[in-house]
C-alpha cells in the first residue's frame, strides 16, 4: 500500500470538506473493496476519508412506506434485521449472499453502491426493486444511478446518505457465484410492486441492466416458467476465465427463473 | 503406559494448544535484532532479455540498505539452484538441466522470475524502492502451453526444442504388438490440469550471520531443512555444512512445495553477510501463486488392449510434461520415476510401455505437489480402465476385480519396474462398494432424474509407492541423494525422552504418531517424550517429509533406535539384577530376568546410565542412540475411492452427494491423524477436478489465475462429509507395518470424481469440471438425444 | 503518524503507526501478537480474522487506524485462565486442524457463529466458513468440531 493521509471526519460536512481539499482523495465506508485494491497497489489515493465516525449514517428503519436503509449499514445488519426479512426477505437473502461474514460484517451497503463493481449483488438489488439513492444534495433512482462499469451517477464530492427501497408485493433474489471470488457471475433481482415488474441483472453486463422482455413476460404471467426459456444477448455480456458470455446469458434465465421461484 | 495413548489409539494432538492459541511460531513469526527486508523485483515478462538492470535510484531510496542483482550473486560466485535427480533419456543421455541463477543474470523465463532484491529499513520501503528500478528488457517470443514447447521459441542454449529429456520405460515394439492383437483397444486422451499448491502460510524466510562465528542461520518455510542446508552449502553458496543452521519452525502446510531450494531463501542467506544484517522476507500470497513450484501440467495420450474377457493386456502412455522455467529441485524425477512406474495400477497388465517428453515452457518451475507423479498414473489407469469399462459394457467395478492382482500374488513383480509387497484389492473395493450401496445406484439415479438432475458414480483402484526407497535403487535411477531417515533417541537422565527426527512436520502430527511410536516402544507416557524436528541445530541428519514417508520410514528410523536403547538397557539391567544379559527380557517398560521376579523399570534403567555408580564394566554411560534406517522397498498403499455426485444440467453445477473411502495404509498408528489426512487429501483432490486450474494466458504469458480471486481454493461448502474406512494389510518390510497416508485422497479422488461425473453427462470433459464445461456437455448431450 | 489505541484482549495499548498500517500487521508487529496471521492479499482466505467490538472481521482489511477505540480480540485472547475456549478445546478434541495457520481465523470465525447462530446445520457452518480458507483438513473435521461446539454450549 502507498502512504496516504488518513481523516476520520465526525460530519458529513467536514467529510467533504476533506475530500474537495485532497489532491486525490477518496472515501471509504466498509473498505472491503478500497483495502485490497490499494493493498495491491492499484489504487494510490493521497488521502483517505473515514465516514465511519459518522452519526445516523447506519441503520433501517421504514419511513413513507418505504424501506430506508443508512449508507454505513453493514450487509450483515441487513441481513440480520427483522424489518428487511419482513418487508423484503428478498433484499435480506440477497445481503445474506454478498461475501464471506467478516466482509458483511464491515462492507456497507453505501460504499457497494458507490464502488459500483460490475458483479456485486446491490446494483440488481437497488434496480430490482426500484430503489432510491439519496445524497447530500439529491434524490437519485437506481435506474440512472448506475452508469457503468464502476461508474455512477454520484459527483466528485457527492456522498450516498442512504437508499430507499419501496415494499414489492414479491421479489427474490438469485445468485450464480463465482467459485472463486464468489462474486455473482450472474445475480438476477425480480420484483413486481409500485415500482413495477422488474427484473435486474448484475454480474453479467459491465455494469447492471434490466431485461424488459422477462418484465413483460411476468407481468403477464408471474411463474418462473414464463422467464425460463428466455436468455438475453450474450453480444454485450462479460465473458472470462469463470464463464463465458453466452454460458452468462443462458444463466440469466436461469437464475431469474431461481429468482422468480424464491419470490412465490 | 496408559490406556488409550499406545499405536492403533486415536490420541488427541499434543502441538494443538500452542496452535489454538495462538502459539504457534511459524517463521514470519521471528524477528531478528537488527532485521532488514527483502522484496523480490520479478519479471513482468514471460520471456525476455535483460540489457541492462539500472539500480541507482532505488539505492537512493529511503530506508534502502542495498539493492542487488543477478550480477552481484555471479562476482561472488553464488552457483545454480541444482535438480537433486538425473533422469536419463531413452538415449543413455542426461537430462538437460539449465542453469537456474537465484536472480536472472542474461534472460527472464517466466513472468515471477527473480530480477532484482531490494533490502530496506522496512518491508514497505523495499516495495516501494523496487518500483523506482529500470530494467531494460527486451522480449522474446514465449510459450505456456506444454503440448507446444517443442516447437516455441528455444529457452535455454543447451536445451534445444525446450526438450530436458524424452524417457522411456518398456519396449514399445512390443507395446504396439499387444495392442495390435488385441480384442478391443481403448484409446484415452487427457491433460492433468495444472495446479497451484496453495500451502496456507505463504514461504518465508530470514537469513542471519554471525560475523563472530562466521555462521549462517536461516529460517526457513521448509519442509527438509537439512537438505536445503546440504543443496545451498554444497551447490550454491559454496559453504561448510557446518557453517549453516537451516531451522524450519512451525510450518503451516507443504503439499511439496516446500520440499525445493527456491531463489528467496538463497538470496536471504548469502545477502546476510552482505550487509551485515538479518534479511527477512515473507511472501505475499501473489508471490506464492508466481513463484512456488506448481504441480502436474500433463499432457497424455494412453490405450489399453483388452481380451474379449476383459482381461488388460497392455498399456501404452506417451505423455508431454511441462517443467516450467526452470527444473525445480526434485523436477525430473516426478513425470518419469514416480509417475510410469505406477502405471500397472492395482491390475496384472503385463505390458506397459511409456514415453514421457518432459518440456520447459515460460512458466514456474513445476515440481512433486502432493502425490507427485502418482495421481497423474492414478488418472491416467483410472479412466482408462473407466472408459473401457463403458465400451466393453462390462461393469466398471467387475472389470476392475477380474483384472486386480490377487491377494496370494504378493510380492509381486509389475512390468514398470516395482515390486508391490502387499495388498488386498478386493477387500478394500468390495467394502467400499457396500458403504456406498453400489446396487442402489440405479434407483437413485432416477430418484435424481425425477427431480431433473443427472446422477453419476465413479470408483478409482488408487495404487501408490511411498516412502521411495531404498537409496541404493533410487541412486541407480538418478538420485542425488541416499533416501533413508535418521532418529536420535535420547534418554534424560531423569526418564524422560527426547526423539530428534529428521522427519519434519508441518501439519501431519508427528509430535503426537511419533511420540506414540516411542511410547510403545520404551513403555513410558507419551507426555514423557519430546519429539524434535525441524532444525539442523539439534537434530543430527534427516532427509525431510515428502512422498507419505514420515512414519514408514522416519518411524522406523526411530523404532530402531530404541531397539538399540533397549539393548544397551539389557547390560545395564542385566548388571543390576546380577543376571547374564542373555536371560533379561524386555517388555513395556520394564526389564525382567527370565523366570524370575526380579525387574528393572526403564526409568531406573535410564537413571543408571547417566549416574554410573554401580555400572558394567566397559560400558559406555549414557542412553542416547541413533539409527538411520533405509527401507528395503518402498511402501504400497492402496484402496478405493467411490465418489457419487448429481449434475443439475440447468448450470452444469455438481453436487458431491457421497464419497468413500476404503484405504490400505497397512498399521495405523492413530487413526484420528490418518482420517485427518484422508479428507484433506480427497479435498484437494477434488479441487484438482472440480475446482482448481492453473491457466497462464497464452497471448501475454501472464497468471490469469494469480490470485485466490480467480484460483478457485476448495471451501468448505464446495465439499461434503466423507464416509472413509480401512483394511489393513501390514507393510511386510518396516518395522511398524505403516505404508502412509498423506498422498492417498489426492491420488484417488481425481479419478473417482471425474469417472462420477462423465458416468452422469455420459461424455468426456476435461479437469476442472468446471460448471460452464459440464453445462456445455450437457447441452451437447441433449443435442444429440434431439437428433 | 497518527497515533493509534485500541483494547486488545482486554489491555489498553497505542502507539504511533503509519496509515497505511493494517490491523493485522500492528497486531503481529506493535502488540507482537503473532497468531493472527496472514495468508492472502486479496481478503478471502480468513487467517487473520479477528473480532473488533465482538464481531468477526478480517484484520488484512481494516487499517489499524480504523480500529481506533475499538475492543479487539485476538486467538490469544480467547483462553481464560489458562482454560481453552470451548471452540478451541472442540477443534482439539475433534482433530479440527492440521499445519494450524489457518486455525486461529478458523476458530475466531467460528465463535462468531454461535454467538448468532447456536443451532447451525452443517450447511450453515460451510456456508459461514466461505471466508476461511483451510487446505489441510478438507474442512471434515473443522465442521465437526464446530458442530460439537454447539452443541456443548446448548447442552
Amino acid at each position: 500500500m502507498y502512504a496516504f493521509n488518513y481523516h476520520r471526519p465526525s460530519s458529513l460536512e467536514d467529510a467533504k470538506q476533506a475530500l474537495s481539499s485532497a489532491e486525490d482523495g477518496k472515501i471509504v465506508a466498509g473498505g472491503m473493496t478500497l483495502i485490497p485494491t490499494m493493498k495491491q497497489r492499484l489504487a494510490s489515493p493521497s488521502d483517505l476519508i473515514d465516514l465511519g465516525g459518522i452519526a445516523g449514517l447506519k441503520g433501517v428503519s421504514e419511513e413513507g412506506g418505504k424501506l430506508v436503509i443508512g449508507a454505513m449499514t453493514p450487509h450483515a445488519a441487513v441481513a440480520a434485521s427483522d424489518l428487511v426479512k419482513n418487508k423484503i426477505p428478498a433484499l435480506a437473502a440477497l445481503a445474506e449472499g454478498i461475501g464471506d461474514p467478516q466482509v458483511r460484517n464491515r462492507g456497507t451497503i453505501g460504499g457497494s453502491i458507490a464502488n459500483a463493481d460490475p458483479a456485486a449483488d446491490y446494483p440488481a438489488g437497488l434496480v430490482g426493486l426500484g430503489a432510491t439513492v439519496k445524497t447530500a444534495k439529491r434524490e437519485i433512482p437506481a435506474d440512472d444511478f448506475f452508469t457503468g462499469l464502476f461508474e455512477t451517477a454520484l459527483e466528485d464530492d457527492e456522498l450516498v446518505i442512504s437508499v430507499a427501497f419501496p415494499i414489492p408485493e414479491k421479489a427474490g433474489y438469485a445468485k450464480f457465484a463465482n467459485p472463486a471470488s464468489r462474486y455473482a457471475i450472474v445475480g438476477v433481482m425480480v420484483s413486481s410492486g409500485p415500482a413495477g415488474t422488474r427484473v435486474a441483472v448484475t454480474g453479467a453486463g459491465p455494469s447492471v441492466f434490466r431485461v424488459s422482455e422477462m418484465e413483460t413476460a411476468l407481468e403477464g404471467n408471474w411463474s418462473p416458467d414464463a422467464v425460463k426459456g428466455l436468455s438475453v444477448s450474450a453480444g454485450n455480456l462479460n465473458g472470462d476465465l469463470h464463464a463465458s458470455a453466452e454460458y452468462r446469458a443462458h444463466l440469466v434465465g436461469v437464475m431469474a427463473a431461481r429468482a422468480v421461484k424464491a419470490a412465490g | 503406559m496408559p490406556d488409550g495413548t499406545g499405536i492403533g489409539s486415536p490420541l488427541k494432538r499434543k502441538e494443538d494448544v500452542r496452535f489454538l492459541t495462538g502459539k504457534g511460531r511459524y517463521t514470519d513469526d521471528f524477528n531478528r535484532q537488527g532485521q532488514a527486508h527483502a522484496y523480490f523485483l520479478r519479471s513482468p515478462y514471460p520471456h525476455a532479455r535483460i540489457d541492462g538492470i539500472d539500480t541507482a535510484a532505488a539505492a537512493s531510496a529511503p530506508g534502502v540498505v542495498a539493492v542487488f542483482t543477478g550480477k552481484d550473486l555471479e562476482t561472488d560466485n553464488v552457483g545454480s539452484l541444482p535438480c537433486g535427480w538425473v533422469v536419463t533419456d531413452r538415449n543413455g543421455e542426461p537430462h538437460k538441466a539449465p542453469p537456474h541463477f537465484p536472480l536472472a543474470r542474461d534472460k527472464v523465463r517466466y513472468v515471477g522470475d527473480h530480477v532484482a532484491v531490494v533490502i530496506a529499513e522496512t518491508y514497505t520501503q523495499a516495495k516501494d524502492a523496487a518500483e523506482l528500478i529500470e530494467v531494460d528488457y527486451a522480449e522474446l517470443p514465449h510459450n505456456v502451453d506444454t503440448a507446444k514447447a517443442l516447437d516455441a521459441e528455444q529457452m535455454h542454449d543447451d536445451a534445444p526444442g525446450n526438450l530436458c529429456y524424452d524417457w522411456e520405460l518398456g519396449d514399445e515394439a512390443a507395446i504396439d504388438e499387444a495392442l495390435s492383437k488385441a480384442h478391443h483397444v481403448t484409446k484415452f486422451d487427457l491433460i492433468n490440469n495444472r495446479l497451484i499448491p496453495n500451502a496456507m502460510e505463504p514461504r518465508a524466510a530470514i537469513g542471519d550471520y554471525d560475523p563472530g562465528l562466521e555462521e549462517y542461520t536461516l529460517y526457513t518455510t521448509s519442509q527438509n531443512p537439512h537438505v536445503a542446508r546440504l543443496v545451498l552449502c554444497a551447490f550454491v553458496l559454496g559453504l561448510s555444512e557446518a557453517k549453516l543452521r537451516v531451522t524450519a519452525p512451525d510450518v503451516g502446510g507443504g503439499f511439496g512445495s516446500k520440499i525445493f531450494i527456491y531463489a528467496e531463501e538463497t538470496v536471504c542467506t548469502w545477502a546476510s553477510k552482505k550487509v551485515d544484517r538479518p534479511v527477512k522476507w515473507t511472501a505475499e500470497r501473489n508471490e506464492s501463486f508466481l513463484s512456488d513450484a506448481h504441480g502436474r501440467d500433463h499432457v497424455t495420450k494412453a490405450q489399453l488392449g483388452l481380451d474379449e474377457n476383459g482381461k488388460f493386456l497392455a498399456l501404452k502412455v506417451e505423455t508431454m510434461a511441462s517443467m516450467g522455467a526452470y527444473l525445480s529441485t526434485f523436477a525430473s524425477c516426478v513425470p518419469t520415476y514416480l509417475y510410469a512406474t505406477l502405471l500397472a495400477g492395482q491390475y496384472t497388465t503385463p505390458s506397459i510401455y511409456a514415453n514421457v517428453k518432459a518440456v520447459f515452457t515460460n512458466t514456474a518451475p513445476v515440481d512433486a505437489y502432493r502425490g507427485a507423479g502418482r495421481p497423474e498414473a492414478t488418472y491416467v489407469v483410472e479412466r482408462i480402465v473407466e472408459v473401457a469399462a463403458r465400451e466393453t459394457g462390462i461393469d466398471p467395478a467387475e472389470l476392475r476385480k477380474r483384472n486386480f492382482i490377487a491377494d496370494d500374488a504378493f510380492p509381486y513383480q509389475t512390468p514398470v519396474a516395482l515390486t508391490y509387497d502387499s495388498g488386498q484389492y478386493g477387500l478394500a473395493m468390495d467394502k467400499a462398494l457396500e458403504m456406498i450401496d453400489y446396487k442402489g445406484f440405479a434407483a437413485r439415479k432416477a430418484e435424481s432424474e425425477n427431480h431433473g438432475k443427472l446422477r453419476g458414480i465413479g470408483l478409482s483402484a488408487y495404487i501408490e509407492a511411498c516412502g521411495i526407497a531404498p537409496s541404493a535403487v533410487v541412486g541407480s535411477l538418478g538420485a542425488g541423494v541416499g533416501l533413508w531417515e535418521s532418529a536420535q533417541v535420547r534418554f534424560n537422565a531423569t526418564g524422560t525422552v527426547s526423539v530428534f527426527t529428521g522427519s519434519h512436520s508441518h501439519g501431519q502430527g508427528h509430535e503426537t504418531t511419533f511420540s506414540q511410536v516411542v511410547s510403545e516402544a520404551l513403555g513410558i507416557p507419551v507426555e514423557n517424550v519430546e519429539i524434535v524436528h525441524g532444525d539442523t541445530g539439534r537434530v543430527p541428519m534427516g532427509m525431510g517429509t515428502y512422498g507419505s514417508r514420515s512414519l514408514a520410514v522416519g518411524g522406523s528410523a526411530i523404532v530402531r533406535a530404541c531397539d538399540k536403547i533397549i539393548e544397551k538397557g539389557k547390560k545395564i539391567a542385566a548388571h543390576l539384577m546380577e543376571a547374564s544379559v542373555d536371560d533379561i527380557e524386555y517388555e513395556a517398560g520394564t526389564f525382567r530376568v527370565a523366570g524370575t521376579d526380579k525387574e528393572k523399570a526403564m526409568a531406573e534403567i535410564a537413571f543408571t546410565a547417566y549416574v554410573p555408580h554401580n555400572y558394567p564394566e566397559g560400558l559406555e554411560p549414557g542412553l542416547d542412540e541413533t539409527a538411520f534406517y533405509d527401507p528395503l522397498n518402498f511402501t504400497y498403499p492402496a484402496g478405493t475411492h467411490i465418489a457419487e455426485v448429481e449434475v443439475d444440467p440447468d448450470t452444469g453445477e455438481v453436487e458431491i452427494v457421497d464419497w468413500v473411502a476404503v484405504d490400505d495404509f497397512g498399521k495405523i498408528v492413530n487413526p484420528m491423524i490418518v482420517e485427518g489426512q484422508v479428507h484433506g487429501g480427497i479435498a484437494q483432490g477434488v479441487g484438482q477436478a472440480l475446482l482448481e486450474n492453473c491457466v497462464y494466458d497464452s497471448e501475454s504469458g501472464q497468471l490469469t489465475t494469480g490470485s485466490y480471486m480467480d484460483y478457485t481454493m476448495p471451501r468448505a461448502d464446495d465439499l461434503p462429509s466423507f464416509r472413509i474406512d480401512t483394511t489393513e494389510t501390514p507393510c511386510p518390510h518396516n518395522p511398524l507395518g505403516v505404508k502412509g497416508c498423506g498422498e492417498a485422497g489426492a491420488i484417488a479422488a481425481p479419478a473417482a470424481l471425474m469417472n462420477a461425473i462423465t458416468n452422469a453427462l455420459g461424455r468426456e470433459i476435461e479437469m476442472p469440471a468446471t460448471c460452464e464445461k459440464v453445462w456445455r456437455a450437457c447441452q451437447g448431450s441433449a443435442k444429440q438425444a434431439a437428433e | 503518524m497518527p497515533t493509534v489505541s485500541m483494547t486488545v484482549n482486554g489491555k489498553a495499548v497505542s502507539h504511533d503507526v503509519e496509515a497505511r498500517t493494517l490491523l493485522v500487521e500492528y497486531l503481529r508487529q506493535n502488540c507482537a501478537l503473532t497468531g493472527t496471521h496472514v495468508g492472502c492479499d486479496t481478503s478471502q482466505c480468513g487467517a487473520c480474522v479477528v473480532h473488533v467490538d465482538g464481531e468477526s472481521i478480517k484484520a488484512c482489511t481494516l487499517l489499524a487506524v480504523q480500529a481506533e477505540g475499538a475492543e479487539v480480540t485476538t486467538i490469544e485472547g480467547l483462553a481464560k485462565n489458562g482454560e481453552l475456549h470451548p471452540m478451541q478445546a472442540a477443534f482439539k478434541e475433534h482433530h479440527g486442524l492440521q499445519c494450524g495457520f489457518c486455525t486461529p481465523g478458523m476458530v475466531m470465525s467460528a465463535v462468531d457463529l454461535l454467538q448468532k447462530n447456536s443451532d447451525p446445520s452443517e450447511e450453515e457452518i460451510r456456508d459461514w466458513l466461505e471466508g476461511n480458507i483451510c487446505r489441510c483438513t478438507g474442512y471434515h473435521n473443522i465442521v465437526k468440531a464446530i458442530q460439537a461446539a454447539a452443541q456443548d454450549s446448548r447442552s
